[in-house]
């Protein structure tokens, strides 16, 4: 995947748009060569720097971004790009991801949840690389593979887990499972099923920051909203519609794409004209960067921009991230179709892995101290699982509570049913 | 039409009377006249169908009153009204945007979104001017993307706006049935009560003068079933002003449907700050003889045949049910009990729409009340035609409804 867009690749070779093959014709563009260096995956970067072609005047300094990580590759003494506790934090949130998704698999195949589980294993670098710079009022709004993104805007790992099993104590009271974790304390917005439907969302969230700073006169408000989405979502007319609406009226929100090649078992390059999403930025007078979704901390820094951009009020970003799903697209998923291959060559850029191996090259941690933190967070995910064990299930009083926020007509009455059903309910109970 | 029909000696009435549940004494500043026999103290109304009536005791007078067409857009003569009677007096659209300019001005967090909203001030005319008053961000002109700005609406009003979302038609909307049914329904119940989606979706809809199948939908039909959202339809300057406001205080989801033909009734309002119960029902007239359950337009055409059945001898007793969901089953079953046979008038298809729903409520709550089977008057279930006389026969003509009484009241 990645040479797959870099310039010189595009330009000579045809691509295989009309192809009726499948896999076998997509993978030599995926792997051709294969890069093992973690800083240093150079296709990337000269593919930014013809990516430069594509964007408009705005968009000058995002990708200059990749152009001084590039320069600070290159220079002998490289600079490090986080402190020690930067970087522990996020290998700590990575494993977090990684540990409690497997945990589910777990679970799942225990039978202690049910339904479609989309796990996040192989994109942790996205998750935690974007979700970790922001604040606590920043909204995030993602899609039904969303368990990484709720645990790492902060939503505790035993709500999580409550919520996949079902129990009251689950962070919306069992009633959205998987795919719907909300929490409005930590501004997590979701959760949706269906693709592309949190795109609106959170462009609603946008024009709420927006508002408040300029209607409602607080001129402090600077929250920024992060919309996650795959590449199958890309072509989904809510995100065209929501790429204008955002870059029309500025809204200080940043699309993130976690282009994992796949949408169940279309692949990318089948489904779509034109497979460079960042190039759909531009086209609606956004900035749009490409990056590589397995390196944390390219993320990381090409996430500080656009999120810096969105604060300072100069709108919208696009940011495609290359990544890769370790699993199939839900639990149900036997995964047939992606080449071995190709899931070796990304199984060898473990976002993990290469953070680990950063920090220890670089003498930010011992081995010790990340041995320390994995052990940690293992607990974290055991208390997590026996939490929502012990938890109790939803009683049968919760199932019509919740459905209407001012329940005058829709409350629960008495006798446990909606209180319109009640033929006395406007007596007296239906004023405002 | 005439504002609201009032029962036993107008102010005596809404204390006494159980079966009248619509707006509150409280509410009124005066008095409204009477449809039926009994006397009236002095008052003018100012009709929407054109008409003005002085005070009525005598039968023959109201005989001469038949309403030309049910729907009028002449304006009445500001002579006829009486000094006696404060309050002002607008077409229903310009009561729409008083209402939500108040509201506007009451809480800075109430925004609109909408095609055409601000500069072209709606439309219909519903927001016109208020981009000037409160500016281009709290009345945004949208791109042509429904199913995003209600989408955007949605997760404004879940960060704590309280924005009014307008579909220029309502046939519009059905681009935005995937927001308005997985969000905007769904996401209290799904978030476990933790966001509220303070929101209000309105537009014109029903059957308009020839304006093609398109354009002509009735969607309350299709936003039925959604768990999760509050339907009501307005049918008079009064109740489209007061239902607005409750609709934007309300914290639910709530859908207002207006209706393309009643923007130009005109109709005195009070001066002062009212809203109108979102769950409740308006007693437009009472009777004896027979429940006549209406909403929207259609309540007009329920009180032109009310003219002729009263000529004829009947006493019908109309209800305009507002509130499409939930449906005022303690008004409406009152009446039934009163009456004991029911006749429902919709716009909808006869297939699935509200008065099929109503029907089934009315069965299940007040089987035993019922002396006959309850008679659905829907529009047909076709595409509405562009010709006229083909879209005359769509929708249920009062002559129909006439004569379904009858055949009720054998």
């Amino acid at each position: 995947m990645s040479t797959a867009f870099s310039a010189p690749n595009f330009s000579t070779q045809s691509l295989p748009l009309n192809h009726t093959s499948t896999t076998t014709r997509d993978s030599p563009l995926v792997f051709a060569k294969p890069t093992s260096q973690f800083l240093r995956s150079t296709p990337k970067l000269r593919l930014s720097s013809s990516s430069k072609l594509n964007l408009s005047r705005r968009s000058g300094t995002v990708v200059a971004v990749s152009d001084v990580v590039k320069q600070k590759k290159s220079k002998s003494t490289p600079t490090l790009l986080i402190t020690k506790e930067e970087g522990l934090e996020l290998y700590e949130d990575m494993v977090l991801g990684r540990a409690f998704e497997d945990m589910c698999a777990q679970m799942y195949y225990r039978g202690k949840m049910f339904g479609f589980v989309h796990l996040y294993n192989g994109q942790e670098a996205v998750s935690t690389g974007f979700i970790k710079l922001l604040k606590q009022q920043d909204s995030v709004v993602s899609t039904y593979r969303d368990h990484v993104h709720a645990l790492s805007k902060g939503v505790p790992a035993r709500a999580v887990m409550s919520e996949l099993f079902g129990k009251t104590t689950g962070c919306c009271r069992g009633q959205g499972g998987s795919m719907h974790m909300f929490s409005r304390e930590h501004n997590l917005l979701g959760g949706f099923a269906f693709i592309g439907e949190g795109i609106p969302i959170a462009t609603g969230a946008a024009f709420t920051s927006k508002y408040k700073r300029e209607v409602l006169k607080e001129a402090d408000c600077d929250h920024v909203t992060l919309a996650f989405f795959g590449d199958g979502t890309c072509n989904n007319g809510q995100f065209f519609e929501c790429l204008n609406m955002a870059a029309l009226w500025k809204l200080p929100i940043v699309f993130v794409v976690e282009n994992n090649l796949w949408a169940i078992g279309m692949s990318h390059m089948r489904a779509t004209s034109d497979p460079q999403i960042y190039k759909k930025g531009p086209a609606f007078g956004m900035p749009g960067i490409h990056v590589d979704g397995m390196d944390v901390l390219k993320v990381r820094e090409v996430a500080k921009e656009a999120i810096g951009r969105a604060r300072r009020g100069e709108g919208p970003t696009l940011v495609e991230c290359e990544t890769y799903r370790f699993r199939g697209h839900s639990l149900a998923d036997p995964d047939e179709l992606r080449d071995p291959a190709e899931k070796a060559h990304y199984a060898a850029r473990d976002p993990i892995t290469a953070l680990k191996k950063y920090l220890t090259e670089n003498n930010l941690a011992s081995e010790a101290e990340l041995k320390a933190i994995d052990k940690k967070i293992d607990e974290v995910v055991e208390v997590a699982v026996e939490f929502a064990d012990e938890s109790p299930v939803p009683p049968r009083s919760q199932l019509l509570e919740n459905v209407f926020a001012d329940p005058k007509g829709f409350g629960i009455g008495p006798d446990g049913r909606y209180r319109c059903e009640d033929p006395k309910f406007t007596q007296g109970t239906a004023h405002v | 039409m005439a504002a609201i029909f009032q029962g036993v000696g107008a102010a005596a009435t809404l204390s006494s009377s159980p079966s009248n549940s619509f707006v509150p004494k409280k509410f009124l500043t005066s008095p409204r006249r009477s449809f039926c026999v009994r006397k009236v103290p002095s008052s003018v109304v100012v009709r929407s169908d054109g008409s003005v009536n002085f005070d009525l005791n005598s039968k023959s007078r109201r005989a001469q009153q038949l309403v030309a067409n049910a729907v009028a857009t002449k304006a009445d003569s500001s002579a006829a009204s009486s000094s006696s009677n404060p309050g002002h007096e607008l077409l229903l659209f310009e009561a729409l945007r008083e209402g939500l300019e108040e509201e506007m001005e009451r809480d800075p967090c109430v925004c609109v979104m909408g095609e055409d909203v601000g500069h072209y001030g709606g439309s219909y005319k519903v927001t016109k001017d208020l981009a000037k008053k409160f500016g281009d961000l709290r009345v945004l002109d949208t791109p042509i993307a429904e199913n995003s700005f209600t989408g955007m609406g949605i997760g404004a009003a879940m960060t704590g706006l309280r924005p009014v979302v307008e579909g220029m038609n309502m046939g519009f909307l059905l681009l935005a049935f995937n927001q308005i049914s997985n969000n905007c329904g769904m996401l209290h119940y799904t978030s476990g009560g933790q966001f509220t989606i303070p929101i209000v979706i309105r537009g014109p809809g029903g059957v308009g003068r020839q304006l093609g199948a398109e354009h002509s939908q009735r969607l309350e039909s299709y936003f039925q079933s959604i768990p999760g959202i509050q339907m009501v339809a307005c049918s008079t300057p009064y109740n489209a002003k007061g239902l607005m406001k409750a609709a934007i205080r309300s914290e639910n989801p709530v859908i207002l449907f207006e209706h393309v033909l009643l923007y130009n009734l005109k109709e005195r309002i009070p001066d002062e700050d009212y809203i109108c119960n979102l769950e409740e029902a308006e007693m437009v007239r009472p009777g004896e003889h027979v429940t006549i359950l209406t909403y929207s337009r259609m309540r007009y055409h329920v009180m032109q045949a009310a003219k002729t059945l009263v000529n004829k001898g009947y006493d019908p007793e109309v209800i305009d049910i507002r509130s499409l969901k939930p449906f005022d089953l303690y008004t409406i079953g009152n009446s039934v009990k009163k009456t004991h046979r029911v006749v429902i008038v919709e716009e909808c298809m006869r297939t699935g729409g509200i008065g099929a729903s109503l029907t089934a409520a009315i069965t299940e709550n007040f089987n035993d009340y019922l002396d006959a089977p309850i008679m659905c008057l829907s529009s047909q279930d076709v595409p509405t035609p562009y010709a006229g006389t083909l879209e005359e026969w769509t929708v249920v003509q009062p002559a129909q409804i006439v004569t379904a009484v009858e055949q009720l009241c054998q």
